[in-house]
């Protein structure tokens, strides 16, 4: 891909002292992501995916390597290019969380505000960026709504009245108001029946088609990555033990642990 | 009324009462921003004013003019204790008059008199902090604060309007002081927003309870929060003031009888006297509220 790399994970790894023992959650993360780009961390629960995600969203601190990201020099700030995301302020890195970057959670009531309507939810951020005209939040929120297959009508219902599907609808709607160059997703699809599972997986897939986002999805289900992303990366024990464009991943595994994962794939 | 005699001047000991006018200093030189400090057992219960009391009590001294007012009035329970309680453990006069008082401590409106630079205003607040509610996390919303990033505020106005049509906030309505702190005004009616605004008074605020103090110094801008297409405004009333008059002040409306019909008379039990000493007249008549409601709207 000739796109620009987007976000750049250079050896990066955490620690965590557990009972007097240092131990690595994960360590040694080496990889590019383009503009554009969906990149899906697959691997056993346990093996570091969730932390690395974090680490790359700038939630944990790396205790070895750096994240860089390449941040837009607009908005009269200095410095854009690839940068160290432990080099900016804390102002800036939550004002690149809200603007430039989406995070869906797992579990959508982390991620959404589940005490206010809908259509404050998809506004939050727009209004934290200095939005002040009722009128211009509810258009948009209504626009968003229909953008992930939401009844507008439900605009004003709290999410807490919502089916899980819908609320992990209204977490990515909420994410993607700001049009972000890059959206982090940890497990966007599990805890959903699987015909709901379906729809979201083609509303993402045709959000990030559209909108041109960049992704870094991590997942457990191969099937997610194989629909989803363009390159896997196969973790396992806090090491990446392969990586590639998912379908030679996938068809072709080349480490033990990769081709056990794709063999131990239920088929209906 | 005696003096008590066993107490420090102002019942606080000494080195609290440097204490909190350090806090009190630190609060007036950074508008709206919350101070901690050791806020002190009151002879009080929590809610009744601790934590202004305790700010007038480190700021009075024996030349001060003190007013209580509690919902704009004298002579209500609140204002009557506190009041005693500072003419027997600090001996100085007292009024009624705003005019004429140096120190006022509040609990819940603005006096409607303007005030002016010689004062100093006291507030009572129960919850010095606006994100309360909307951030549960005390940790966060100081980050909030000092990221200003208050986003969240217009969440909760937003979603008024979503439900209800309106900005539904008539009192405690947060402002923003001087274009960098959002603070809660303390509860008083959003009516006496603008007075806050370009005060030439000092006014502080003190929460006992959540052991924080504020400030507003004089002539800080203070800006209410609100929408472009749905702009800050304040109650009006159809009534004017049974006893004197006035359409200007904020009323209390009173249920008078079993028909339903009510009594409107001005809060600020002091503006109201004054206007009817200088011979202003109301029709001093409760009004039949049926068949449109016609109270504050």
């Amino acid at each position: 891909m000739s796109a620009p790399v987007l976000l750049r994970a250079a050896g990066v790894g955490k620690q965590f002292v557990r009972g007097g023992r240092a131990h690595w959650a994960c360590r040694g993360i080496d990889f590019d992501l383009c503009a554009g780009e969906v990149l899906a961390i697959v691997g056993e629960s346990g093996s570091g995916k969730t932390t690395l995600l974090n680490l790359l969203a700038g939630r944990l601190t790396c205790d070895q390597g750096a994240v860089h990201y390449d941040v837009r020099s607009e908005d009269g700030w200095h410095g854009g290019g690839l940068t160290d995301i432990a080099s900016l302020s804390e102002a800036r890195l939550r004002w690149l969380a809200r603007t430039d970057w989406g995070f869906v959670e797992q579990q959508a009531r982390t991620g959404l505000r589940m005490n206010v309507s809908a259509g404050a939810n998809i506004g939050e951020r727009l209004m934290a960026l200095g939005a002040r005209h009722y009128g211009k939040l509810r258009t948009e929120a209504l626009h968003w709504m229909q953008r992930v297959e939401l009844d507008a009508a439900r605009v004003d219902d709290l999410p807490g009245t919502y089916s899980g599907g819908m609320q992990q609808r209204l977490q990515i709607a909420r994410n993607l108001v700001t049009q972000p160059r890059l959206v982090f997703m940890d497990e966007p699809t599990t805890g959903l029946d699987v015909s709901v599972q379906a729809r979201l997986l083609d509303l993402l897939r045709e959000l990030v088609d559209e909108l041109q986002l960049a992704a870094v999805i991590v997942t457990h289900d191969l099937a997610v990555a194989r629909l989803l992303a363009h390159r896997v990366l196969v973790m396992k024990d806090g090491e990446v033990v392969e990586q590639g464009l998912t379908d030679r991943v996938f068809d072709d595994p080349q480490h033990p642990y990769t081709q056990l994962l794709v063999s131990s794939v239920l088929m209906p | 009324m005696m003096e008590e005699a066993h107490y420090n001047f102002a019942f606080l000991d000494e080195r609290t009462k440097k204490m909190i006018r350090r806090a009190t200093l630190k609060a007036v030189a950074i508008p709206g921003h919350q101070v901690p400090f050791g806020s002190r057992e009151m002879p009080f219960a929590y809610g009744w004013g601790t934590g202004g009391i305790q700010v007038t009590a480190s700021i009075i001294g024996r030349d001060d003019v003190l007013k209580v007012i509690d919902q704009g009035s004298d002579d209500t329970t609140n204002a009557v204790s506190i009041r005693r309680f500072f003419e027997r453990t600090t001996g100085v006069r007292t009024t009624e008059r705003t005019r004429e008082a140096s120190l006022i401590q509040t609990r819940h409106r603005i006096p409607e008199t303007p005030l002016t630079e010689s004062q100093v205003l006291v507030y009572q607040v129960p919850m010095p902090e606006p994100l309360f509610r909307l951030e549960p996390r005390r940790q966060e919303s100081i980050k909030l604060h000092a990221l200003a990033e208050y986003g969240l505020m217009n969440v909760r106005l937003y979603e008024d309007i979503a439900q209800l049509g309106a900005i539904a906030r008539t009192y405690d309505y947060p402002v923003l002081v001087n274009g960098r702190y959002l603070t809660s005004p303390s509860p008083i009616p959003k009516f006496d927003n603008p007075k806050m605004d370009m005060n030439p008074a000092l006014q502080l605020f003190g929460a006992g309870r959540e052991k924080r103090i504020y400030a507003i110094p004089p002539y800080t801008r203070v800006q209410s929060l609100d929408f472009e297409d749905h702009p800050f405004e304040v109650q009006t009333w159809k009534h004017a003031c049974a006893l004197c008059g006035s359409r200007e002040s904020f009323l209390d409306e009173m249920i008078v009888d079993d028909a339903g019909r009510r009594l409107f008379v001005c809060s600020d039990s002091d503006y109201c006297s004054d206007r009817r000493a200088a011979g202003h007249v109301g029709s001093q008549q409760a009004v039949e509220m049926s068949p449109a409601p016609g109270g504050a709207s």
